[in-house]
């Protein structure tokens, strides 16, 4: 594979490389999203809705997915890796595209913990929830790697990121909610499907700016 | 040429926009339901459109600055998203207003437009934050204009969410499109809008100004030094 995808693996490639060696963000991952979910059981009150409990899964989905971002780009950070992948790489938007890959799968696995751990600590996991999460990751890696990459420039770094990134995944969230707890889930399905498309296309292509001086 | 541009803008904003409030307040029908407390729409209204006008301009600016690479669009854009954020924080304000007097409560989440505003401030605020904590250079001008453009694709996004969200959280109680505006009453709407714009526009060049002038005073202390 050579050309843009075999940036694009490569990048990947790497990424999930440095974790299978370090193993310091899934496991973080993995044992917050639990201790999230058991900290909401004490926050619920004993006749609280399946739905309420639903609502809060998102919460837990979308802050473990700020530990993932806030890991992206320290490795490059940390060792002044970023430069010279914007000079070497023929065009930039790969980099991204390698990155939100990696970010995807920290989030997957983190994922294959945290449902069935909800599922077995509140309640059933429908196959609505399921897509809608599979949707909601698209368009959290998306627009989250662009963010981190933003983030990992400015000094405030790992505090300024949830600031970016919260407000931007509002619609992720009314939508992965929606499709929870709604009885039709299709149009919030769909509505999550075109927030991925939307930013999705943005972050790609802008991403060159945000790295390139 | 430039130079008269902001005196002329601010002289046109108060006589516009006092015009204007003088029509929204003794020339326009009172509401038939709502009483005088409606007259706040004049205002109310007004700011929004203003402040997404602001966020729209400051939008443009930023493409024009990825586009061209001209440094000044960078100042530009980030003047044009101050002023739709201190618009924005009216629009907040004059909303809760409203609501209370109306509803007798300072916050509803089932109006789509607060809610919205909402929204958009904290994720402008971000842009502050972004912007006070990167050393100044190209650099930051870019994520500057790529993070202002995301903020007017997420305008339409956020209010498509809130009026899904609308179905689980809170059912729709309260809606301002109920009655038809009379033409006097639209016509007092206009006029209060232009002069609102004028305001902004004003501001925007007075502010512009300033930045520039201190720029300017920056190097030549620079090249003193």
């Amino acid at each position: 594979m050579s050309g843009y995808l075999g940036d694009v693996a490569a990048l990947a490639r790497t990424s999930l490389l440095l974790e299978l060696r370090q193993r310091d963000t899934v496991p973080a991952m993995v044992l917050f999203v639990v201790s999230a979910l058991v900290v909401f059981r004490f926050s619920l009150p004993a006749d609280a809705s399946d739905l309420a409990s639903l609502g809060l899964l998102w919460i837990a989905i979308v802050f473990t997915a700020i530990l993932a971002l806030t890991r992206a780009f320290v490795a490059e950070r940390d060792q002044r890796v970023l430069d010279g992948l914007v000079l070497a790489t023929g065009d930039r938007s790969a980099i991204w595209l390698g990155k939100v890959a990696g970010v995807l799968a920290f989030l997957v696995l983190a994922e294959l913990v945290a449902l069935p751990a909800f599922a077995l600590f509140f309640a059933a996991v429908g196959w609505e929830t399921v897509a809608a999460v599979a949707l909601a990751n698209v368009g959290i890696a998306a627009v989250g790697t662009l963010l981190a990459a933003m983030a990992a420039a400015s000094r405030a770094r790992e505090l300024l990121l949830p600031l970016l990134f919260l407000p931007l995944v509002i619609p992720v969230v009314v939508g992965g909610v929606g499709a929870s707890v709604e009885p039709d889930p299709g149009r919030y399905l769909a509505f999550l499907g075109l927030y991925d498309l939307i930013f999705a296309i943005l972050a790609w292509a802008s991403f060159d700016y945000v790295v390139a001086e | 040429m430039r130079n008269n541009l902001g005196p002329a803008l601010a002289v046109g904003a108060l006589l516009v926009l006092g015009t204007g409030l003088g029509l929204a307040l003794f020339w326009a029908p009172e509401d038939a339901d709502q009483g005088v407390s409606q007259r706040i729409f004049y205002v109310h209204v007004p700011i929004a459109l203003t402040a997404y006008a602001c966020f729209g301009w400051g939008a443009w600016k930023a493409l024009r600055l990825l586009w061209t690479r001209e440094a000044r669009y960078d100042l530009e854009s980030y003047t044009a998203i101050h002023m739709g954020t201190i618009f924005g924080v009216l629009v907040l304000v004059t909303g809760s207003i409203w609501a209370k007097v109306s509803w007798g409560i300072w916050w509803s989440w089932s109006e789509r437009q607060l809610v919205l505003f909402l929204v958009l401030f904290l994720f402008y605020s971000a842009y502050f934050m972004l912007r006070y904590s990167t050393d100044p250079g190209p650099r930051r001008a870019n994520m500057s204009a790529v993070y202002a453009l995301f903020g007017v694709v997420l305008i339409p996004v956020s209010f498509l969410a809130i009026r899904l969200a609308e179905n689980f959280i809170h059912p729709v109680v309260f809606t301002r499109e109920g009655p038809q505006m009379a033409g006097s009453m639209f016509f007092a709407f206009c006029v209060c809008l232009a002069g609102m714009l004028l305001l902004a526009a004003a501001l925007y060049q007075a502010e512009l100004a300033g930045k520039r002038l201190d720029a300017r005073v920056r190097e030549l202390r620079e090249a003193l030094a």
